[in-house]
């Protein structure tokens, strides 16, 4: 092995002001996750799919030449793709029993059954993140108790509590709102047992110890590290409750315990598609496929989310 | 094991009292009087209307009733059909519980199953399909499911072929009894199909299976013999929730199905508003179901002994 002659070498000197500077741009966990997640295909088609959902509920209703419950006695159970003769309006997906077309049913029932998810699955968070707080920080005795009333809640099928609250409760304040409060009523305890869990991971790691020695307190504790450390898993599942959301809804709807009438909503169309399923095939199949695949791009996007913010779960 | 028994039997017992209140309540809370009708009752046959049916008496003591005669299995009588709610329930159960068992062993065997293929075919085409199915059984609820396979299978298949192989409703022949018993178990054949691909790849990668292989055991054998028995312990634990989500799943089934069992009965009695009906129904169901999840945990306690430890440790 050859000696190096060292006169080959030569000191540049210690450069201090190159020395700190960082090359490359600083990325964040969460950019990292969102990159992550850019990367997998189904959950960006599902993204998008979601997207042209939700721009075509808020959108169709309000340009539809047709109101949601206007009737056409002339043509009902027509066919899709039907012109009607007198006005030279389309019905893209033909009309149903009374003659109503479906396509502005079918995306004013989105409306109604998103935004019941959507705001049952929002309150389930703000009560879940409340009460696994509270029982994962405090911890102890109240913890236990805390823990066993879900446990009583978790043994009584969630179908069963949600069918007799939609019994009692007023119909006056109309089907919409009590369907969310019949559903957040005892949709919060997975959530609250998730944050429960995370919650007591994270309070004993060295930076929450640190941050308590130097005199933060309990709510600034929460807000500023607890929360903020949990937010990837609560995602996640916001993710995966908005399908079961939608399930439910479409469930009662489908039992009969729906929206009131001249209201539509997926699962009360599913519900009449059903009466006339064996002639009119399509009128069941065209909300029983928008169902479907809003729970399935949520359900995907859920799978590709928990990937991208937990890259140590993947499988 | 003895502190963990009892433990499960207090909460279960516990959980039906809550139940029992639930639904007490919630009549109580509705909307209307039970006397209330077309005409006007005089006030005198009113009050010994409210005497005989004991609802002059405070909250509390009709409580104690409701509960003593629950307790003696007299759940009061339907309002509709002017039949005692017991009666119906002992007609329409065997339909449900025959229904529910049969998805219920379904779903499990064929969710194990293809949990294994996937988990051991992992990134192949055996993998990717079992878990298109799956998350298409977790996406389409199973009414959606049910209305589908009645149109394609039952009707369709009928007309183009001209043979007869799945009738399209009631409950008699076994071929009447495929399509039903697949619609309510397809939503939880790919739950437990998916669990058992998670479980059963993180048992293949623990130390023990390395260590078989490298003993020489066959592909076969660590499989059957070290892996499944190891993976299929979480699987257990959903059964209670998975019986239960069978059990609601019914209710819309056999009404696209029209088998005469209690999701029929249950379902048109929310439709007619029979409130004893359905309060009779819910009783029935919450006790089954809890009575299941507490099996399903002593089972579990006894099988997998690791549960005790890790109770012991509390």
């Amino acid at each position: 092995m050859d000696r190096i002659d060292k006169a080959r070498f030569e000191w540049v000197g210690a450069n201090a002001s190159e020395g700190g500077t960082i090359t490359r741009p600083s990325t964040s966990y969460w950019k990292d996750a969102m990159k992550r997640l850019s990367k997998n295909k189904a959950a960006m088609i599902c993204l998008g799919i979601i997207g042209i959902i939700a721009i075509l509920a808020i959108f169709v209703p309000m340009l539809s030449p047709y109101e949601v419950s206007e009737q056409h006695l002339t043509h009902s159970y027509a066919k899709m793709g039907y012109k009607d003769p007198v006005d030279g309006h389309v019905h893209l997906f033909g009309t149903d029993t009374l003659g109503r077309d479906i396509f502005t049913r079918i995306w004013s029932g989105a409306r109604i059954s998103l935004f019941i998810s959507f705001t049952a699955v929002f309150v389930n968070v703000i009560i879940g993140i409340i009460y696994g707080g509270i029982s994962g920080y405090v911890g102890g005795a109240v913890d236990n108790i805390m823990m066993r009333i879900i446990e009583i809640i978790n043994g009584i099928p969630y179908l069963i509590i949600v069918i007799l609250l939609m019994m009692v409760l007023p119909k006056e304040i109309n089907g919409v709102m009590t369907m969310v409060i019949a559903y957040a009523a005892v949709g919060w305890t997975g959530m609250a047992r998730l944050v429960r869990g995370q919650i007591m991971a994270l309070k004993e790691q060295d930076y929450i110890i640190a941050s308590r020695v130097m005199g933060a307190r309990a709510l600034r504790i929460i807000f500023k590290h607890l929360i903020p450390n949990s937010l990837s898993v609560v995602i996640v599942n916001i993710t995966l409750a908005i399908p079961s959301a939608i399930f439910t809804e479409s469930f009662l709807s489908f039992i009969g315990l729906g929206v009131p009438v001249p209201l539509a909503s997926w699962g009360t169309l599913a519900n009449d598609g059903v009466k006339v399923f064996q002639q009119y095939p399509s009128q069941l199949i065209i909300p029983a496929v928008c169902i479907s695949l809003t729970m399935l791009s949520f359900n995907l996007l859920g799978d590709g989310l928990r990937d991208a913010l937990d890259p140590k779960l993947r499988r | 094991m003895i502190k963990y028994i009892v433990k499960r039997l207090f909460y279960a017992i516990l959980t039906l009292l809550v139940l029992v209140a639930l639904t007490f309540f919630m009549m109580r809370l509705l909307p209307g009087d039970p006397f209330i009708g077309e005409k006007a009752i005089p006030e005198t046959t009113l009050k010994a209307l409210n005497e005989k049916y004991g609802l002059d008496k405070p909250m509390m003591t009709q409580f104690i009733m409701y509960l003593k005669n629950i307790f003696r299995g007299d759940f009061g009588i339907s309002m509709e059909s002017r039949r005692p709610v017991v009666d119906i329930i002992k007609q329409a159960f065997p339909y449900s519980f025959d229904l529910g068992i049969r998805s219920l062993i379904f779903a499990t065997i064929m969710g194990v199953f293809l949990g294994i293929v996937a988990a051991v075919k992992r990134g192949k085409i055996g993998d990717t399909l079992t878990m298109f199915i799956a998350i298409i059984g977790v996406s389409v609820p199973s009414f959606i499911v049910g209305a589908i396979l009645q149109y394609y299978l039952g009707l369709k298949l009928f007309q183009v072929t001209g043979f007869k192989m799945f009738p399209i409703t009631g409950w008699d022949s076994f071929s009447s009894k495929i399509l039903p018993a697949f619609a309510l178990s397809f939503g939880s054949l790919a739950t437990i199909s998916r669990l058992m691909r998670t479980s059963m790849l993180d048992v293949l990668g623990q130390d023990y299976i390395k260590t078989a292989k490298s003993k020489g055991l066959s592909q076969r054998k660590i499989i059957w013999k070290h892996a499944v028995r190891n993976a299929i312990m979480p699987v257990i634990t959903v059964i209670g929730p998975i019986a239960a989500s069978v059990l609601t799943g019914a209710f819309v089934v056999e009404n696209i199905f029209s088998i005469p069992g209690m999701g029929k009965f249950f379902v048109q009695s929310i439709q007619t508003q029979d409130y004893t009906m359905i309060s009779g129904i819910t009783l029935f169901y919450g006790t089954f179901l809890v009575l299941a999840n507490l099996i399903v945990d002593l089972a579990y306690g006894f099988i997998d002994p690791r549960v005790k430890l890790t109770d012991a440790k509390e």
